[in-house]
């Protein structure tokens, strides 16, 4: 696993915390929330770089998470996209409390291997919530006119545990729902079912890197029909989340 | 900073001193964070070489690493990702011992550990050694999974867990420090969680 040669990097994380202002609040079905953030200090961020926000109690305590950055660089705004998790202190505390003018500690850009700088070839492949970071690619991508080097795959059990979902099917982004039968542009319906490598293997076709965000196991059963695909394990980077047991 | 509205935290033990700040107990689980894809390293090719600024480059392959005195870790880990994993058990080899069999040459003050993959990460040397460092092969008494670095993994407790360089399969000894892979991407070159040395930058 070595930095492609060559490769711009973004440049190091910054190193001090700052304060972010949410301007936007939005609740996206039951379970994620998406936060717009105006970020004092701010440095420009890379497709793929995420942030650290840190909560802080009256005492003292805090607890802090990262979380990918959904914006494009230009987006005067930060936005992230939350899943709210099982008993989850952070994400609940996102997900329920927030509101339009509070102030969070953050520290970002971080991030300067799982990045995408718009001159490589690549495939990603999300899983539910793994896909925000393929967003924010999407996204500079569309900006700048580079989509036919950026194929996006993302893969949900229903559609609405898929944030941006519309916006990714514009993007013209395979969608894979594995506990719904999804209705397709000719009139007949996608049933149910994990991606195939039939679905995979032709939008692997030609990339030069893969990235791959989701939990453990669809990590690996990812890499796993990539890997049947023909692509290099070196040239695929991951980004896993999620307990194992 | 100032205080969050409406925060007054949920997963904090209270008074526990084996929390580092800004940890969490992850209770039974055990969070994998990885950026690359998980390997199938055969045990019957893999190797483990110490070399670098030692007396006798030294290789041993599983069967001769297992043929060692053992050696096992009972305590905590803790994760960058904030995850902290109390009364973990690891059984393998200490580093002293391999230390012991290659000897050290004086003027050595830092490893470079290397993965099957590729992957890297440094440590200052004294970080390794007197008891704070071992080479494992068993997570609770049971064969440690791939995702978790099995076959075989580094396993330096006392820092942040991703200089814990899973797929283990060599220690460089030298004389100067050089970034690994987390570091070179914006991660601490030491982290110890009792300091916060998260990211390249904390004190």
């Amino acid at each position: 696993m070595t930095d492609a040669p060559g490769e711009v990097l973004p440049e190091p994380v910054a190193s001090s915390w700052t304060t972010a202002t949410v301007r936007e609040v939005e609740h996206v079905g039951a379970t994620f929330v998406k936060l717009r953030m105006e970020v004092a200090d701010r440095h420009d961020h890379v497709p793929g770089q995420h942030y650290v926000i840190r909560l802080r109690a009256p005492d003292g305590y805090t607890a802090q998470r990262s979380y990918s950055i959904a914006s494009d660089p230009t987006d005067p705004l930060v936005e992230v996209m939350i899943e709210c998790l099982p008993r989850g202190e952070v994400s609940g505390f996102l997900h329920d409390v927030v509101e339009v003018g509070d102030e969070l500690e953050v520290r970002g850009p971080i991030g300067r291997w799982f990045v995408w700088g718009g001159t490589t070839p690549s495939l990603c492949v999300a899983g539910g919530s793994g896909v925000v970071p393929f967003v924010s690619m999407a996204r500079y991508a569309r900006r700048t006119g580079t989509e036919p080097l950026m194929r996006i795959a993302a893969s949900a059990q229903t559609r609405d545990r898929l944030p941006y979902a519309d916006e990714l099917e514009e993007y013209g982004a395979f969608i894979a729902l594995t506990r719904e039968n999804q209705p397709l542009a000719d009139g007949s319906e996608r049933v149910a079912a994990h991606l195939y490598p039939d679905e995979l293997v032709p939008l692997a076709d030609g990339i030069e890197r893969a990235y791959v965000c989701g939990s453990v196991g669809f990590v690996s059963f990812v890499g796993r029909i990539l890997g049947e695909a023909g692509v290099r394990s070196d040239a695929v980077r991951v980004e896993q989340f999620g307990p194992t047991g | 900073m100032a205080i969050t509205r409406g925060f007054t935290g949920r997963d904090r033990r209270g008074g526990d001193d084996r929390l580092p700040p800004g940890q969490y107990d992850t209770g039974a689980g055990w969070p994998t964070l990885t950026a690359e894809l998980t390997p199938q390293v055969d045990v019957d090719t893999w190797t483990m070489t110490v070399d670098g600024l030692v007396d006798t480059p030294t290789t041993w392959d599983w069967r001769g690493v297992h043929a060692l005195p053992g050696s096992t870790y009972f305590g905590d880990i803790h994760c960058v990702t904030t995850w902290t994993k109390f009364d973990t058990t690891f059984t393998g080899v200490s580093v002293d011992t391999l230390l012991e069999i290659t000897g050290v040459k004086p003027e050595a003050t830092h490893v470079f550990a290397t993965s099957t993959t590729g992957y890297t990460t440094n440590l200052p040397l004294a970080d390794i050694t007197d008891g704070k460092a071992w080479i494992v092969w068993e997570f609770d008494g049971k064969p440690l999974t791939p995702e978790h670095g099995g076959p075989v993994r580094l396993l330096v407790p006392h820092l942040y867990f991703w200089k814990s360089a899973k797929w283990i399969t060599r220690l460089e000894l030298r004389d100067h420090d050089e970034q690994g892979f987390w570091e070179r991407n914006g991660y601490h070159d030491r982290g110890d969680p009792w300091l916060e040395q998260r990211y390249q930058g904390d004190a």
